[in-house]
């Protein structure tokens, strides 16, 4: 009897929703899920429909997604135009994002702390292992640093932000490319594995002498300290609002708009270029029967989102690229 | 035990036999088809995860898998060591932890507790049984870890690391996110099974039996020792498989405090108890949904199939032990 | 020496049973422990929002609550009880009923008796292969379904033993006066048996109700409320794995809430499953299969 009930209710509901509203599922990155999630809430005061997005990591993103499971993936690790063709998905990216390197120093505040790509790449490698280093002390002769471990935290799902993370450390560490490589996840020399950006920042908050690589909107809305690195031009840079847009704009958008919007942005040349930053992709499973939904929902997006990318800090797209990603769904015989 | 509170009236012969002879056989026929069901669905669960496991069993063999410790998405190479490992030796520790407690606790409320404490005792292990892992997952993250962190590593770091012959178990970062914690952890979870477990198999010695070792003159842990034991030693040895199988596949609490680590090092370093590693449970948690290549997924479903393996072989060959034992004991 | 020896034998004796004690007071002080963070921490963050409205993103003006969560986990752990307990039930009729002393039930119950401890994240797993890729969706059913094959050798094995312990001259009577077995299984043997039944069932549903695994890679979560069973789901437990391996200080408050309220329920299950049988315990069913594995020492 009460199954019955259950079920009626259940059909019940379901209707009602399909005659008022339609709900769609994405999930994916975990480095644009506080943005994603912002815009949800936004878009459906807007327009009452609901986008469910769940934070599961980029790999996760583009799994899902080609297993048609959901009805959007997010990835900030960008597929190349042969894999879009084998997986059968549509790419365009949503927003720029930088990824700060967060730590836990007893004594050492936030913008304190100076690190090098080659430092960085030496702590994720195991070769430096306390943060009173000699290498780690050149860079910072006026910090009072403690000798205690350095726990390095990375992420134990797949994950974009490991992609950006490890293709920049690929282009500063020769021994990263050679021995590692980059990916959405990597084998790990060492360290310890968090679930998503939020399981990474949740552990450098948590463990004494972490260090890890999180996504800035992380770090705005959590309280932990980040390091000011240094670029290819060999400035030091901290990671703010002018220095990931000074980064922003050395992505090559006509160059990459030929290959399915892939794109290699980290390390980006500029004096004020902040080095560890990416865009972040939308993946769409063609041939789905919601394709038409999750357009309106990046049409909406595109038109009336950036005060939300805005105010998380991330980097909106410029406007030209933007119609092309429009132009490139119709092109691909989609409507919406 | 059980009280058998209602009797059930039965009703005249006329109303039962009402449903008749076809009414019979479908009840039969729905029992049959439910009892068939649970073989179908573990053949079923074996079957799919045999097949999805394929392409990996296909590529790196079962020895080479299992010997492997290379765990590398980019390269497309997987070795099932780390997790193997990992999910082996914090279950050991776990027991090592639990099983003396376990026993005590059990000897505690069968001889030692006066009477209106007993029920109190017994009651707060059983709710502590029944208490959600994602509980003690969250609980250990928040409250555990951060204590081990700043009270109890420091210390063992300070005292016991520098032992010799034993103190590469003590060493390591000691961040309190590691295989210490997650074994505490889990021996807290199985703690209150295995010694309802044992609680259980005690209170099925005779009175008789104990009260005659008492009128020889023994002592109460002579005995337990010489007398109960021999009697429950069984019924330890199940509780301790049912805690074994428990921990092994336990996912949520591990998954919070274990550092989810499938590079720890050498062997020497994955032996330490201050060493953050992985468990298959927990590999399976973070990568399943996001494994992006056919073969890291397939070898992801390969770790599982090792595991359910593993799960299911520590009871069979539990439980053939004792068939044969029995079947020895008869003749 | 004498005396020695028969004190150093007291003196032994007493040492181990002070430790008993201990380790009574070891288990008794980790329940505690948890216990009062989980209600320091979660009584402090309920209130009437918590229920009734669905979560804000983090660093949005307002709190939110977790409607999602309640209602996903109750649906998806009211239809695994719907599709979990009658099969059980059947099953450990069939066992106790139909097949005493046959092969087959013994291989059945045997096998019962080894997958009662299966790993959980294992049958999600498997139930991701069949019920999830195929639908093209995470959806809430195949939770309800990953769960009810949790519990279905848990209640399989409560109601075989319940059965068994109906004493055999009932069932006589009732034959004797010329009725249907399966009659006197339904008005009589079950009858008897209905307290012990249902205890196994309340003990069951509290067991897939603190069950997280198996929903990770079926029911998956939902920010929204939904009731559509074919979409994905929201339960408690997931949620509070998320949240709390969430760098959100309010996030980890809304675990902890979520936290209290899902142990409160299932250790009231617990405690009305206890009150309904003298010795309904949570550990019953293993208890019942550890004695299996033990039953030489009967024999």
């Amino acid at each position: 009897m009460k199954l019955k009930q259950v079920l009626a209710l259940a059909v019940f509901a379901g209707s009602l929703q399909g005659a008022m509203a339609w709900t769609i599922t994405g999930a994916g990155s975990t480095f644009v899920a506080p943005l994603m999630q912002r815009l949800a809430l936004h878009f459906k005061q807007a327009t009452g429909n609901h986008v469910n997005y769940q934070s599961i990591g980029s790999g996760g993103g583009i799994l899902q997604a080609t297993k048609r499971t959901v009805d959007f993936g997010a990835s900030d690790a960008p597929l190349k135009p042969e894999e879009l063709k084998r997986r059968d998905l549509i790419q365009w990216p949503d927003a720029i994002g930088a990824v700060v390197m967060g730590y836990n120093i007893p004594g050492v505040g936030n913008y304190q702390l100076h690190l090098t790509g080659k430092q960085i790449c030496d702590i994720y490698m195991g070769k430096v292992r306390y943060w009173d280093d000699p290498e780690i002390k050149a860079t910072n002769p006026k910090l009072n640093l403690p000798h205690i471990p350095i726990t390095p935290v990375h992420r134990a799902d797949g994950s974009g932000t490991t992609w950006i993370f490890t293709n920049y450390l690929t282009k500063v560490c020769p021994a990263w490319a050679q021995k590692v490589g980059f990916d959405t996840s990597v084998a790990w020399p060492v360290g310890i594995g968090g679930k998503g950006n939020e399981g990474v920042a949740n552990y450098v908050m948590r463990v004494r002498g972490a260090i890890g690589y999180i996504e800035y909107a992380y770090f705005k809305q959590n309280h932990f300290n980040v390091a000011v690195l240094e670029n290819k031009a060999g400035w030091w840079v901290a990671p703010t609002m002018q220095t990931m847009i000074a980064a922003a704009k050395q992505a090559n958008w006509n160059e990459a708009m030929k290959h399915d919007f892939y794109m290699e942005l980290p390390n980006p040349p500029g004096k004020y270029s902040y080095p560890i930053e990416g865009p972040t992709f939308a993946l769409l499973p063609k041939g789905k029967n919601t394709n038409s939904y999750v357009l309106q929902f990046y049409t909406w997006v595109f038109n009336h989102g950036d005060a939300d990318l805005r105010a998380l800090d991330y980097i909106t797209l410029p406007d030209f690229v933007k119609k092309d990603i429009m132009a490139s769904w119709k092109k691909q015989g989609l409507s919406w | 035990m059980i009280e058998l509170k209602d009797s059930g009236a039965i009703s005249p012969v006329s109303s039962m036999k009402r449903n008749g002879k076809v009414g019979n056989t479908l009840f039969k026929i729905a029992a049959f088809t439910a009892a068939a069901l649970i073989p179908l669905v573990v053949i079923t669960i074996f079957v799919v995860l045999f097949i999805e496991a394929y392409p990996a069993i296909k590529v790196f063999g079962v020895w080479h898998f299992i010997t492997s410790k290379s765990w590398d998405a980019v390269n497309n190479h997987f070795g099932a060591f780390t997790p193997l490992f990992g999910s082996i030796y914090v279950t050991i520790w776990a027991f090592i932890f639990a099983a003396p407690i376990s026993i005590g606790v059990a000897i505690f409320i069968t001889e030692l507790a006066p009477h209106w404490l007993k029920p109190i005792v017994t009651t707060a292990i059983e709710l502590l049984a029944a208490i959600p892992t994602v509980i003690y997952g969250m609980w250990g993250l928040f409250v555990l870890a951060p204590f081990m962190q700043n009270h109890v590593e420091p210390w063992i770091l300070n005292h016991l690391a520098t032992l010799p012959i034993i103190g590469f178990l003590f060493n390591g970062p000691g961040i309190g996110i590691d295989t210490f914690t997650t074994a505490v952890i889990l021996s807290i979870m199985i703690t209150p099974f295995m010694s309802s477990l044992i609680k259980d198999a005690f209170s099925l010695v005779p009175e008789v039996v104990k009260e005659s070792a008492y009128g020889l003159g023994a002592t109460r842990w002579e005995a337990i020792r010489k007398v109960v034991m021999p009697y429950v030693s069984s019924g330890i040895f199940g509780a301790g498989i049912f805690a074994i199988g428990r921990a092994l596949g336990e996912t949520m609490a591990v998954s919070f405090v274990n550092g989810n680590n499938h590079n720890p090092g050498s062997f020497l370093d994955m032996l330490s108890l201050l060493n953050s590693v992985t468990t298959i449970t927990v590999t399976l948690a973070d990568e399943f949904t996001e494994a992006e290549s056919h073969l890291y997924l397939s070898a992801l479903f390969y770790i599982a199939l090792i595991l359910l393996v593993i799960s299911f072989s520590t009871l069979a060959v539990a439980k053939f032990i004792v068939w044969r034992l029995e079947r020895r004991w008869k003749t | 020496m004498e005396n020695v020896r028969i004190k150093s034998r007291v003196l032994k004796s007493n040492v181990i049973m002070i430790l008993s004690t201990l380790a009574a007071l070891y288990g008794i002080v980790f329940l505690g422990w948890i216990l009062v963070s989980i209600i320091y921490h979660g009584y402090e963050y309920l209130n009437l929002d918590f229920f009734t409205k669905d979560p804000v993103p983090p660093g949005m003006p307002g709190v939110g609550g977790l409607r999602m969560a309640f209602i996903g986990q109750f649906i998806i752990t009211t239809i695994a009880a719907f599709i979990g307990t009658p099969i059980g039930i059947m099953a450990g009729i069939f066992l106790a009923e139909y097949g005493r002393g046959t092969w087959w039930a013994m291989f059945i119950r045997n096998l019962a008796d080894i997958v009662i401890s299966m790993p959980a994240i294992v049958i999600g797993a498997a139930v991701y292969v069949v019920l999830v890729a195929p639908l093209q969706s995470f959806n809430g059913l195949s939770g309800s379904v990953a769960l009810s094959i949790l519990s279905l050798p848990y209640i399989t094995v409560a109601t075989d033993e319940m059965l068994k312990l109906v004493p055999k001259e009932m069932r006589e009577a009732a034959y004797a006066l010329g009725a249907y077995k399966h009659y006197v299984i339904k008005k009589v043997t079950m009858r008897v048996a209905k307290t012990g039944i249902l205890t196994g069932v309340i003990l069951g549903l509290a067991r897939m109700a603190g069950e997280a695994a198996p929903l990770l890679f079926t029911s998956f979560n939902n920010d929204h409320t939904t009731f559509n069973l074919l979409k994905p789901m929201a339960t408690l437990t997931i949620t509070i794995f998320i949240y709390a391996t969430g760098p959100y200080h309010e996030w980890h408050e809304q675990a902890w809430a979520a936290g209290f309220v899902l142990t409160l329920g299932v250790l009231v299950a617990v405690i009305i499953a206890k009150y309904l049988v003298h010795g309904g315990s949570f550990t019953a069913p293993f208890m019942y299969v550890a004695r299996r594995i033990t039953k030489i020492n009967k024999g």
